[in-house]
């Protein structure tokens, strides 16, 4: 090998690092508000890039009435409750309105839209739409009534919910795999390297959004109530912070990360309906360099796998997971090592 | 012979009919009983690791893999006999699951099941690359076992040996619940501070349940290849891996019997959807995963004990024999002489970044000697309990108990040393039985593990274990109670639980921490007797109790703390009269 297969290599680890580092951040920010381990994360990204697929072919994608059947359950469930509980008809009112309303506008706009074949961007912002609302679905119709059990049972559920959707994904956009139109198709030589204008793409919205991410937690009082959260959730619940409000928020963050990572890889490689699973991965190798906790130390874990799995694919292609995959055992090592016991009471 | 008994008979007798009673033409639902049973082997070691040790895994079907292909390939490759690749099966899954076990279980328990995804997805692109096991194709014309010159190579003839396993593993696993290392095991569900506490190394607990449940599913590989004839890499996957929990969690993930409930619910289920639901979405795939994805959420969420739960409901408990009452008491320590120093703490301090939790504290507990630990709320008392137990590190200074410096120790060693202790809040198992929490207390007065437990060698010392457990309930008034499911008791009840748990260890230093709280006075004046009783058998106790009336009713002697520092040292009398404690609790004139 030389210096320039090197650099392109490098390159292309440190761009699919970038995304990796996304949805390892989404992973830590659900983790510590919720003590969920999201392994559906990865759907997500595979959702994202599949209903601009979708979109393209002008047909209404499936994750669209998944969405819309999740908020109707969702609301029936919160009406039976509030009337378990005996609140006045107008509260139930307006909690269903307020969980209906988006969703009901997000459907109204896309099968408008959907015929019409408007550009990529409006393509890509109703599919960011459609995915981000149904974060918080799936936070409220899964995990709500379990916020209190134990990290392992909301583990689980996890895992249910990733066979579901996954299942789910192969219903709406059936067995092919689907590679999106690129959103920048400018060329840049740097030496030996060739950048493209989607690389260039995926490194913009990925400081974006950690920038954006760092104001919200750092800036906004949302952000502060997730952060507080994070840290005691009994604590938070005391000062006022709605912990379901939050857990729903965390899950909706989640969720559009996870689309936008979906819109990002979509045009470098061909999608799967169950291609986010693996990618999803690849985040909790880099969220769990970070012990589940440091989003630093995440986005750097994101960005070691990258280049591990660019690597590896040059050297032994047929063996890339397995080494991707791998490596968590050193890493964890390293990690019980570096922090002996952090046994929690359960 | 209880219900339980002949239910399992019964169940036995109709498992042996099965193959006789099936009609030739209806070869498929041997095939399907083969599969169920094959499961259920997997299932059982996860209800061992989940149910049992509150720790979980969603790589066992990579086990199962490893077990079939190391059968496969030994076989085909080398034609060594089936009988002994089992064994080379079993080797290679020990030693993979204890590398898995032994870097991810010293951290909390959620990176095990994080890292067993990460292993079954290896494993199964492993196997789908490497040429000499034949890549995704896997390896064909695997022989059929042979039992003794006679081939099983029909499913009828496979059936018997598979579920003879099947009812011998049962068996077995429902024997080492009921043990004293099945004990240890449940003790570690609930965190490791209690179980260290009676003396269980819990991490080598969690080792030995992990790799337990995976040679579990080793033999189920075992099985698997040389019944299904060729391995391939897919059955080993991630997906079936995660199938097998949700068997585990269906059937009702704490019961022996949920496995084999789980297994078979879930095979038929799933053959009955594979052929529906395509037909319902009017094309193929494997649809079945949703409805297995929405109902393992909906089980969490609304029945989490699984479907075996009913049927164990309408099954009559059953109270245990008692069949220790001639059992040979066990060795008792050799205590301390009256008077002799049993615990010197000095100068122990304890800081939380910067707050100073125990201050350079000093006191000194004496052989046959009750010191009363006192202070309001947040003084440092339970800090200072778990600077001696070693629940926590101090910071400086020294704890030496007998003369020897315990500070740096474990809390397992401390136990050992003679300490017990009881806690604030009361950790127990909730779904053992009063006399079980108790012998749980007795942990190191007996020595036998897990095989012993499977085969049932280990019962005159579990004798020994259960009298020593039920007199110390005698002790302190609890004997009635004692085949009650701890967690029915009342709060007094299960702190008096504590207290004999804590005597079953046979201590020199006995730890309680606010025994009296949630007693009623009658309750109290019989503690108070029992500690008297003690004391004059020559054990020293430090007491932490807010009850004053008990505190200097009982006690030799009173060490008063406020803000992490020790107030003042003295007899009741002494502490009563001192302004300075009048100050701290009821705060200054002004």
């Amino acid at each position: 090998m030389d210096a320039s297969i090197a650099g392109i290599l490098m390159l292309d680890g440190v761009t699919n690092g970038a995304v990796y580092g996304l949805l390892a951040l989404a992973l830590v920010l659900v983790f510590a508000v919720t003590r969920v381990i999201f392994i559906p994360q990865g759907e997500f990204v595979a959702y994202g890039a599949l209903s601009v697929a979708m979109l393209q072919f002008g047909k209404v994608p499936g994750t669209l009435w998944l969405m819309a059947v999740l908020a109707v359950v969702a609301a029936l469930l919160d009406a039976v409750d509030a009337l378990r509980r005996g609140l006045p008809a107008a509260t139930l009112a307006r909690n269903a309105a307020r969980t209906l309303i988006a969703p009901a506008i997000v459907v109204a706009v896309t099968v408008w839209a959907a015929p019409q074949k408007f550009s990529l961007l409006v393509q890509s912002a109703l599919a960011v739409a459609i995915v981000t609302l149904l974060g918080p679905l799936v936070y409220r119709l899964a995990y709500q009534r379990l916020a209190d059990a134990t990290v392992l049972v909301l583990l689980i559920v996890s895992v249910g919910v990733h066979f579901a959707l996954t299942g789910l994904g192969l219903v709406f956009f059936g067995a092919e795999g689907f590679r999106n139109p690129s959103f920048w198709d400018q060329r840049f030589t740097l030496g030996p390297l060739a950048l493209t204008g989607q690389t260039v793409i995926i490194f913009a919205v990925s400081i974006a959004l950690i920038l954006g991410l760092f104001l919200f937690f750092e800036r906004t009082l949302r952000g502060k109530a997730l952060r507080a959260t994070a840290v005691n959730r009994l604590g938070a619940r005391l000062m006022g912070i709605s912990t379901i409000g939050a857990g729903k928020l965390s899950f909706g963050l989640a969720a559009f990360i996870g689309a936008l990572s979906g819109l990002l890889i979509g045009p470098t490689t061909t999608v799967f309906y169950d291609s986010g699973f693996l990618i999803g991965l690849k985040g909790f190798v880099a969220a769990i360099f970070g012990g589940l906790a440091s989003y630093p130390a995440a986005a750097l874990g994101a960005l070691m796998v990258g280049v591990l799995e660019s690597f590896s694919s040059f050297y032994a292609s047929a063996f890339k997971e397995v080494i991707v995959f791998t490596f968590i055992i050193p890493v964890l090592l390293w990690r019980s090592f570096q922090h002996g016991h952090d046994d929690e009471e359960e | 012979m209880g219900v339980r008994r002949i239910a399992l008979a019964v169940f036995v007798v109709i498992l042996a009919l099965v193959p006789v009673l099936t009609p030739e033409n209806k070869e498929f639902w041997i095939t399907q009983a083969n599969y169920i049973g094959l499961y259920t082997l997997v299932v059982f070691g996860l209800v061992l690791l989940t149910g049992v040790a509150g720790l979980t895994s969603f790589g066992q079907a990579a086990f199962v893999g490893l077990g079939a292909y190391s059968a496969a390939y030994l076989t085909l490759t080398y034609g060594v006999s089936p009988w002994l690749t089992v064994w080379i099966g079993l080797a290679f899954t020990a030693v993979a699951s204890l590398v898995l076990a032994w870097v991810t279980l010293r951290m909390s328990g959620h990176y095990l099941p994080l890292a067993t995804i990460a292993w079954g997805l290896s494993l199964f692109y492993l196997l789908g690359n490497l040429d000499f096991l034949g890549k995704y194709d896997g390896l064909l014309g695997i022989p059929a076992l042979n039992f003794f010159g006679k081939p099983l190579n029909t499913g009828r003839s496979f059936f018997y040996l598979l579920w003879t396993i099947v009812v011998l593993a049962a068996i077995g696993m429902a024997h080492l619940l009921d043990s004293r290392a099945g004990r240890a095991m449940r003790a570690v569900k609930g965190g490791s501070t209690m179980a260290e506490a009676m003396g269980v190394d819990t991490f080598r607990v969690k080792v030995t349940a992990f790799v337990l449940a995976a040679l579990l599913a080793s033999v189920s590989g075992w099985l698997f290849a040389h019944f299904q004839r060729t391995v391939n890499p897919s059955p080993f996957g991630l997906n079936m891996g995660i199938e097998y929990l949700f068997m585990a969690v269906l059937g009702g993930i704490g019961h022996v019997w949920g496995a084999l409930v789980g297994a078979g619910v879930v095979q038929v289920l799933k053959d009955q959807l594979q052929v529906l639901l395509p037909k319902l979405m009017g094309s193929s795939g494997n649809y079945e995963v949703i409805v297995f994805g929405v109902l393992l959420v909906l089980m969490l969420q609304y029945a989490r004990d699984g479907l075996w739960s009913f049927v164990d409901s309408l099954l009559p408990r059953q109270r245990r024999k008692v069949d220790w009452a001639d059992a040979p008491t066990l060795p008792t320590r050799l205590r301390p002489t009256h008077g002799e120093v049993v615990l010197d703490v000095r100068d122990a301090r304890k800081e939380f970044g910067g707050l100073v939790a125990v201050n350079d504290v000093s006191f000194q507990v004496k052989a046959g000697e009750i010191l009363g630990l006192i202070g309001p709320n947040g003084a440092g008392k339970s800090t200072t309990f778990n600077l001696v137990t070693g629940v926590l590190p101090a910071t400086r200074g020294q704890v030496t108990l007998l003369g020897k410096r315990i500070d740096s120790l474990a809390s397992r060693k401390i136990a050992r040393l003679g300490v017990a202790r009881t806690f604030q809040h009361v950790k127990m198992i909730p779904g053992m039985t009063v006399l079980e929490n108790v012998a749980l207390g007795a942990h190191l007065r007996g020595r036998h593990g897990v095989p012993a437990a499977m085969l049932r060698t280990d019962r005159a010392e579990e004798r020994r274990l259960l009298r020593e457990a039920e007199w110390q309930l005698q002790r302190i008034g609890m004997g009635e109670l004692m085949h009650e499911q701890a967690g029915n008791l009342a709060l007094g009840q299960q702190r008096l639980m504590e207290i004999a748990r804590a005597l079953a260890a046979d201590p020199i230093l006995l730890l309680l921490d606010e025994p009296a709280a949630g007693l009623r006075l009658k309750e109290k004046e019989g503690l108070a007797d029992v500690m008297r009783q003690l004391r004059s058998e020559g054990l020293s106790i430090l007491l932490v109790e807010h009850d004053m009336d008990l505190v200097m009713g009982l006690v030799d002697r009173v060490v008063v703390m406020e803000f992490g520092t020790k107030l003042i040292e003295g007899t009741p009398e002494v502490v009563q009269a001192s302004p300075a404690v009048r100050a701290a609790y009821l705060g200054t004139e002004h």
